[in-house]
């Protein structure tokens, strides 16, 4: 429909909307530009020699072609240890996650459950009100999480967005017919729920999965709050350590063995951002089918 | 009567019996939130309290007199600058707002084709982008001896400012990376709603030779109005709880003047310096008039419009 009538107004565009027209698609062009060229500029000044980068010399294509910096990146210890817990980090607390959530949300999205409302502002409310940071930490230092592995997965892990959108979904998705044919039939509330809701909630359970994997790759508040061991320390905490600490190691011998040791870590930051953002950027096309309707619009009328 | 009460008794007890599959399901979510949410509120005591962790919570003194943390507070000489800043940043940042509705407006208008579904790929991607590596990128590009807006100051004939560690621009640093980062990601939610709307509307407006521009702004724009309300709500709650993660990493001690935030604060005091009570104090303070705002710009919105968040 939308196409069609397209198609008409080509036929007949007046001069305005030619100008209209044309301006749109200029200024994408240039949002396009002001977001693309830092991420292109990051990936060109990761392969380029450090002194051309300072200079002002790489502007479209990596100038002195080196890959020290990410040879510099395979000496470096603390990253890979932190990579590893990020992995670990990530691919537990997802499951928990998705598995809380989406359990939680299905309860609450059933009509027929008595305290319903109760159980729903239980959650809404600590959208809007919490303990606050100290008494958090107390809490969990109380529970003896603190400087777990724990800490990083499970205190954390309901998300009452997350239910809400999962919630609406269940409600809007499910037919409730069905749960009465599987009654009639027998089928109790949990053979219901992972025979036939879940197959039918595939998208809910991707778009959740994403969004959760996308929040542990990425924080590092808990990290900084309730980890005290740097063997514990994931990937993002590591990052702020070489990207905005500046925390190198760094040989303070000559003016000029210093000028090369910081071009190299210059280098290497470039390496490292790539490095760490990769695995994330490669899950998003996966996923991305489902953001556009659907569950995004769900969340806004939940 | 005394029959009818029992029989309805009963029911409920059938009913909550009949469903126990369902609470089993809400157990470790329920269990959760009580450990990690509720229990914390309790916690929340030891701001009119002497904490001392030997003693616990309930076994801790009063403070004499029991407003003694928030009177430290509001003297305070980080009382000015922080409130200051935090409400600087979050009333900024709820300036740019239209940015993202803007941005579905135009997305909208283009034709369904591969440089739609590109654009749309292309201005998402920064949202995954973890808010480390966003500062370090920003420390990188700006740094006035070796990123990229030194090498551009420098061919223009000028020495590059070190923006990282300017006072005054750390606002604008703050809401525009920002913008660069999520805008594209925060137009999803406007885009969604856009493609809801009726294509008889458009008909009628084509019909009536209105205009593309006509047609954002008498269909496109009213038929936002109450997704954008809702998300404008959601935000006035948190003007007081400004993001401690982006903050913290963009301070240093150049721009500190201007970016001691609330949340920052209350990490140093509390976390860093371990004092419980005042930190706890000041986070209370902060949360209370949060959700003071969040009623009041709810009860406004109600009053005006018809949308609200309950």
């Amino acid at each position: 429909m939308q196409k069609k009538l397209n198609n008409k107004n080509i036929v007949k565009k007046s001069g305005g909307e030619k100008v209209f027209h044309f301006i749109l698609y200029l200024l994408s062009g240039v949002i396009l530009l002001i977001v693309v060229y830092p991420l292109w500029f990051v990936v060109i000044a990761s392969f380029s020699d450090p002194s051309a980068v300072a200079s002002g010399k790489v502007w479209l294509w990596p100038q002195g072609f080196t890959l020290d910096g990410y040879r510099e990146l395979l000496r470096h210890d603390e990253i890979w240890i932190g990579y590893w817990n990020t992995i670990l980090y990530t691919i537990v607390g997802t499951l928990i996650g998705v598995a809380v959530n989406v359990l939680a949300a299905y309860a609450l999205s059933r009509k027929d459950l008595v305290g319903r409302r109760f159980i729903s502002l239980m959650f809404i409310f600590t959208m809007f009100f919490n303990g606050g940071l100290v008494p958090t930490f107390l809490t969990i230092k109380d529970f003896h999480l603190y400087n777990t592995f724990w800490v990083m997965v499970l205190p954390f892990s309901v998300s009452v967005y997350n239910i809400i959108v999962a919630r609406t979904f269940f409600e809007n998705s499910i037919p409730s017919d069905l749960n009465d044919a599987a009654k009639i039939d027998g089928c109790g509330n949990l053979r219901y729920f992972f025979s036939i809701v879940m197959p039918l909630s595939k998208a809910v359970l991707a778009v959740i999965g994403l969004w959760t994997a996308v929040g542990m790759w990425n924080s590092y508040f808990n990290a900084l709050v309730y980890l005290k061991d740097a063997d514990r320390y994931p990937l993002q905490l590591v990052l702020r350590n070489i990207l905005i600490t500046n925390n190198l190691q760094m040989t303070f011998g000559s003016g000029e063995a210093m000028q090369i040791a910081l071009r190299l870590s210059n280098l290497m930051r470039y390496s490292v951002i790539i490095v760490s953002t990769l695995p994330i950027m490669c899950l998003y096309p996966f996923a991305q089918k489902y953001f556009n309707k659907g569950v995004m619009i769900g969340a806004v009328k939940g | 009567m005394d029959k009818c009460k029992k029989i309805r008794k009963g029911n409920l007890c059938l009913r909550i019996q009949r469903n126990l599959g369902l609470y089993l399901m809400l157990l470790p979510a329920v269990f959760l939130l009580i450990c990690f949410s509720y229990r914390p509120m309790y916690g929340v005591l030891i701001a009119f309290k002497d904490y001392r962790a030997s003693e616990g919570i309930l076994g801790s003194a009063w403070a004499e007199p029991w407003y003694k943390y928030f009177q430290k507070f509001f003297v305070s000489y980080q009382f000015k600058t922080t409130i200051i800043n935090t409400l600087t940043i979050t009333l900024y940042s709820l300036l740019v707002f239209p940015v993202p509705i803007v941005l579905a407006l135009g997305i909208n208008q283009m034709k369904n084709g591969k440089y739609k579904k590109f654009f749309q790929t292309v201005t998402y991607m920064p949202h995954f982008i973890s808010t480390v590596v966003m500062v370090g990128l920003l420390t990188l590009l700006l740094s006035p001896g070796s990123g990229i807006f030194g090498a551009i100051c420098n061919a223009l004939g000028f020495e590059a400012p070190n923006l990282m560690g300017k006072a005054t621009a750390f606002k604008h640093l703050y809401v525009w990376s920002d913008i660069w980062q999520h805008a594209g990601w925060d137009s999803i939610i406007y885009l969604a709603a856009l493609s809801g709307i009726d294509p008889s509307l458009y008909e009628a407006a084509t019909v009536d030779g209105a205009s593309s521009l006509q047609k954002i702004r008498y269909v496109d724009i009213p038929m936002l109005m109450p997704t954008a309300v809702i998300m404008l709500i959601m935000r006035a709650g948190g003007l007081m709880s400004l993001g401690f993660e982006k903050v913290y990493l963009m301070q240093n001690d150049l721009n500190i003047s201007a970016s001691e935030v609330i949340s920052t604060y209350v990490y140093k005091i509390g976390v860093v310096n371990t004092q419980y009570s005042y930190s706890a104090a000041i986070n209370l303070f902060s949360t209370i008039v949060n959700f003071m705002l969040l009623i009041l710009v709810n009860r406004i919105s109600k009053s005006v419009g018809e949308n609200s968040l309950w």
